[in-house]
């Protein structure tokens, strides 16, 4: 599983904020899409790509005969509520109902 | 930018936790509101069974059936919006959700699509979904801290 490292490190490279900048745009680009007009080798390209997604910031999915590359925006956001989400009340209220509900099951 | 005329979005988070767990989840309607932004599914649990998502007032906000059931592995529901008339227009998307176990937990990718290109209801649940996943396993995670502490 992706740890908080991971993620840190994938972000410390201009060149692979770059390619998250572009997927923001436009999502779903291939390898040859994002290689368009950047100054990086089809090979840096890829590389970079890799280390994205090991940090879970970008997935790739197969269709047909291409891999398309997304936006993970889900430890983005993980990164802006962690020290953000203490001031977001309706959250803390679930927690509190969860420990409620978890602590009243016996059997788990 | 898929397919000349699709849109779509896929979100991926690690959980720590089992897939049956997880799947309950999913599908626990009181669970989901706490992580749903309040909002309340109300549906019939199988594969073509009824699916609808209620806000808070107990206004639909979407309605579809579900496509694909298979437990601890599979969620998929075809889905419309219900709530805003541009969104409704667009039809019915397609929201896929899988689990796959990995390491200590699980894999939990969502993928939500729609036949059309620069869909507006694509683009608009794309802010929602990363909060609610996120939501999902801080409370999952956290729960599991949790319960160890009880006094």
């Amino acid at each position: 599983m992706p740890t908080d490292d991971d993620i840190f490190r994938a972000l410390a490279d201009p060149s692979r904020r770059r390619l998250l900048d572009r997927l923001h745009l436009a999502d779903g680009q291939s390898l040859g899409d994002l290689c368009a007009g950047l100054a990086m080798t089809r090979q840096a390209v890829a590389k970079h790509l890799a280390t994205l997604e090991a940090a879970n910031l970008v997935v790739a999915v197969r269709q047909g005969r291409e891999k398309h590359h997304f936006i993970n925006r889900v430890p983005i956001n993980e990164i802006a509520e962690r020290w953000i989400g203490k001031f977001d009340q309706p959250r803390l209220s679930a927690l509190s109902a969860l420990k409620r509900n978890l602590e009243g099951e016996e059997n788990d | 930018m898929t397919d000349h005329a699709q849109s779509s979005f896929v979100y991926v988070t690690y959980v720590k936790t089992s897939p049956d767990r997880l799947w309950e989840a999913l599908i626990d309607p009181d669970f989901v509101a706490q992580y749903w932004l309040g909002n309340r599914p109300e549906a019939d649990w199988r594969l073509g069974g009824s699916w609808k998502l209620l806000f808070p007032d107990g206004r639909i906000a979407d309605q579809g059936e579900i496509v694909a059931f298979e437990p601890a592995k599979r969620l998929g529901i075809r889905w419309r919006n219900e709530w805003k008339p541009e969104f409704n227009a667009e039809g019915y998307s397609v929201c896929m959700m899988e689990l796959e176990p990995v390491g200590d937990g699980v894999k939990l990718s969502v993928t939500h699509s729609i036949e059309r290109a620069d869909s507006q209801f694509i683009a608009a649940v794309s802010g929602g979904w990363p909060k609610i996943l996120s939501n999902l396993k801080s409370l999952i995670e956290t729960g599991t801290v949790v319960l160890p502490n009880k006094p």
